[in-house]
């Protein structure tokens, strides 16, 4: 993976650059010291690192609006980050870039129950966000697995999905408002407490566009009144059309499951073995869950079942205490780090039309015999979003390289079935070059001349989400 | 001009001379006048592709709304986001097309629970006003691989580019609905009744509250959906709570008084300029009292729980009430749109809520890029 060379004349200009943000910000707040700029070396995409200029970590919109104003007059690049855990390398430094840290934002600015929202600044993690109002009985919905962790500012960049999307929706679909930071620090406002937009989407258009628009330093989000209840049950097959072919039968029969999870044998045994969740030896695995009230879910799991039975399940297990749900659910989330254990991996979340599924499976399986790199996969079936884990040793050289090319003959592969590089994790860095697969030449220009509208010295996070060819003579740094 | 290709359509915007006036089913004559040659999309017609298995539809955009309803309901499944037809309120003509209701972004009741036209839009194809063809989405349900330009095509009323292809996710028609009824609230009241049933964790699909004006006797109407014996709970669960004293509407009489409520059909035959506004819910109230107090004659359906003000306006001398309107939404936040004015009205009025300065910069930076030559709908949103 290449990145753009830094500009000697930031270097350089370093002690300055330094100083001038010193002037708007506490001196705790301007970390520049090259044994501490380190911590900001990397995302959760460890397999590239680079300490940045230096890191800044405003605790106010003015704040922001002030170190913007100074990187945009200078030149230098900023690459905003949350809490650093883009698995696509979304806030991966360049030697010359300005880290833009959004820790210290993290006040609840107000929540408002009558209207269903609250509005926080972006600093503030997703699960905090349930966390300042679930006493009233609601919740933020979208619940990326690193909820507890991950910045609101984050998911806005990458329009962060989760296991809930299915009925919930993404980022995009409860976010209402934002304040946002332009890259010379003017201060916009777009959306608020009503809903859609008066003129252009514009709010639509900086969701998901990977902190290359703006800084988004408070968000009005929606919120939501928790069901009365959840409860999973779990569905074992002998293989993964079969399994497919319930999800689909599900969805047709016209029952709308908070959740619908998919987990292949290689994942069921790495599980088994890690967390010991108790779950069956078998093909294919699906994780079912609805909600509503006793009676509701009595009913919804009932019709779930009967579907279910006419596939000939090899097992059939309707959980029947809160213990037994979390058992379920315990497999399901430790997946990622009993994979870890086996060996390094590489997460992709390509997303596929669900009929494809069991083609994709069995094209993946191949690939892995291919590759000589075995691989896991754990995904949102009920949205075709997979997130093939491919394994491989950080130590033997080339491994890495083998598995980026095994990742992207994955990556391609969905898109040649209709679907996309990534539903939910975003380009960054990893996916950059592989924009070319998914869109023509004038679909990317298309995308690029709307940076060159919020960011015409393209200062903020230029590196990402587009091949480094097609951005050369745009940007900073 | 009605291609029937995309390749024709852009060809025909690349060798256009002048401006064009870019239309669907021409069902939704809204915003400001505009002159120039009609480029209709309508001839752009059929569905390409339908999996219920995987929630999908994609359809040119030409393709008639009744004929995609028509095809999803034979499998079970609708447009979720519950679409308007304007031609009720408008008393326009012609069929309406999936096309325009993207474009405009247009949803009904239920987009309180489920989300708008534009949650709903997994993918565009269009032609931008230089004449490119061009692609964003796609037709799955999670999609983050670039900027979402889906979301600004949709409510772009055809300024950006002219929509060739749809793509969107369709969901199943629950196995029953029922309404909750009740009658003589004031909005106040009723607001505050819908924002506790909303509040509830029983999945309501639409709060709306018509004004005494409307119907003779004011109606607040709380609607939920889903498997029968869910439907039936819940009615009994708010009928404890949130919606004591209101009474049950089942089957087709509650769906006939929510297709009442999306077509705002009540104020088809009453005379007066008809806003479309959205504001915080529990403003709604004070809004309307604001343009009371202003001596601005006016009746109004609330959706939303309030969140979506449909306000006819009667009387209120040369500007249709724009100045005390857009006073209300200065002061509370939200926008208002012109949805049915004279001509005149609408030449000297501006129909779009018009953006702060810095917005505006984007927006105008944003028709730059993509209609270049500024021909396609021009001066439509302002």
């Amino acid at each position: 993976m290449e990145m753009p060379t830094p500009d000697a004349t930031i270097l350089e200009r370093k002690d300055r650059i330094v100083a001038r943000l010193m002037s708007v910000l506490p001196a705790d707040a301007v970390i520049h010291d090259e044994t501490e700029t380190r911590a900001y070396e990397c995302d959760a995409l460890t397999a590239y690192r680079c300490p940045p200029l230096c890191a800044v970590l405003p605790a106010s919109t003015q704040e922001v609006s002030a170190v913007m104003k100074i990187c945009h007059e200078e030149g230098v690049p900023v690459v905003p980050r949350g809490a650093g855990t883009s698995l696509a390398g979304g806030a991966l430094p360049t030697a010359d870039s300005v880290i833009l840290g959004v820790a210290r934002l993290n006040d609840v600015i107000d929540t408002d129950y009558e209207n269903r929202f609250i509005r926080v600044q972006t600093g503030r993690t997703n699960l905090s966000v349930t966390g300042a109002v679930e006493e009233e009985g609601f919740f933020y919905a979208p619940d990326p697995s690193s909820q507890l962790a991950c910045a609101i500012a984050g998911n806005i960049a990458m329009n962060s999905g989760g296991a809930h999307c299915l009925k919930y929706g993404v980022t995009t679909n409860n976010l209402m408002g934002v304040t946002m930071v332009m890259a010379d620090g003017e201060v916009v406002k777009i959306g608020g407490a009503h809903l859609d937009s008066g003129g252009l989407d514009l709010l639509g258009l900086v969701c998901g566009s990977e902190g290359q628009l703006g800084v988004v330093t408070e968000a009005t989000l929606r919120i939501l009144a928790k069901p009365e209840g959840a409860r999973p049950v779990l569905i074992g097959f002998d293989t993964n059309e079969v399994a497919g072919e319930c999800v689909s039968d599900i969805i047709k029969a016209g029952i709308l499951p908070v959740a619908i999870e998919f987990m292949d044998r290689p994942c069921i045994r790495a599980t088994e073995a890690f967390a010991h969740p108790g779950y069956p030896d078998c093909e294919a695995l699906l994780i079912i869950e609805v909600e509503g009230s006793p009676e509701e879910i009595a009913d919804q799991l009932g019709r779930i079942k009967a579907i279910a039975q006419k596939h000939n399940p090899v097992e059939l297990r309707e959980s029947q205490s809160e213990e037994e749900s979390a058992k379920i659910w315990l497999g399901r989330k430790s997946a990622f780090g009993a994979m870890g254990q086996i060996n390094d991996y590489m997460c992709l979340d390509g997303t596929i039309p669900v009929n494809e599924l069991p083609y994709v499976l069995r094209r993946i399986g191949e690939m892995s015999e291919e590759y000589g790199l075995g691989v896991g996969n754990v995904f949102h079936a009920g949205d075709g979003n997979m997130h093939p884990l491919i394994l491989f040793d950080a130590n033997k050289p080339g491994d890495l390289e083998k598995c980026e090319a095994f990742g992207a003959d994955v990556l391609k592969l969905c898109v040649e079935v209709g679907g996309c590089l990534t539903g939910e994790h975003g380009v960054g860095v990893e996916k950059r070059d592989l924009m070319t697969a998914q869109y023509t030449p004038q679909d990317l220009e298309a995308q690029l001349s709307v940076k060159d509208v919020f960011d015409p010295k393209w200062v903020l996070n230029p590196a990402k989400v587009f091949p480094l060819a097609a951005t050369q003579s745009r940007r900073a740094g | 001009m009605r291609p029937e290709t995309e390749a024709d359509l852009a060809e025909a915007v690349a060798s256009a001379k002048g401006h064009l006036r870019v239309t669907g089913g021409g069902t939704r004559d809204i915003g400001k006048p505009v002159s120039g040659d009609e480029l209709s999309a309508a001839g752009l017609s059929g569905v390409s592709l339908y999996e219920p298995g995987a929630l999908t539809l994609v359809a040119q955009s030409g393709t008639p709304v009744e004929e995609i309803e028509a095809l999803l309901a034979a499998e079970g499944q609708r447009l979720a986001f519950e679409p308007m037809d304007h031609r009720v309120l408008l008393g326009t003509a012609g069929v309406p097309t999936i096309g325009g209701v993207i474009a405009a972004n247009v949803s009904g009741p239920r987009r309180i629970q489920v989300g708008a036209a534009r949650d709903f839009t997994l993918g565009v194809r269009f032609v931008d006003g230089r004449g490119q063809v061009l692609k964003n989405g796609g037709r799955v349900m999670k999609n983050v691989t670039g900027y979402d330009l889906v979301k600004l095509m949709a409510g772009s009323w055809g300024t950006l580019g002219v929509l060739s292809e749809v793509s969107l996710k369709v969901l199943a028609i629950p196995e029953a609905e029922a309404t909750l009824v009740a009658r003589g609230k004031d909005s106040v009241a009723a607001i505050k009744a819908l924002a506790a049933a909303l509040g509830s964790p029983f999945d309501i699909t639409g709060a709306a509250h018509l004004d005494a004006g409307v119907l003779g006797e004011s109606e607040t109407r709380v609607r939920i959906e889903g498997l029968e014996g869910s439907v039936a709970y819940r009615a009994r669960m708010l009928l404890q709570g949130a919606c004591s004293g209101f009474e049950v509407v089942e089957g087709d009489a509650s769906a006939a008084m929510w297709r009442q409520v999306r077509d705002v059909a009540p104020f088809a035959e009453k005379e007066g300029t008809v806003w479309r506004v959205s504001v915080k819910p529990s403003d709604a109230p004070v809004f309307t009292n604001a343009l009371s107090a202003q001596g601005v004659d006016h009746t109004a359906i609330y959706d939303w729980g309030g969140g979506l003000m449909w306000l006819l306006v009667k009387n209120a001398g040369g500007d249709g009430g724009a100045g005390a309107v857009r006073a209300q939404t200065a002061a509370l936040g939200g926008h208002a749109t012109l949805v049915r004015g004279t001509r005149a009205l609408r030449e000297m009025t501006e129909v779009f809520e018009p953006e702060p300065a810095p917005v505006a910069a984007l927006t105008r930076g944003l028709r730059a890029k993509f209609d270049p030559r500024g021909i396609l709908n021009p001066g439509l949103m302002g």
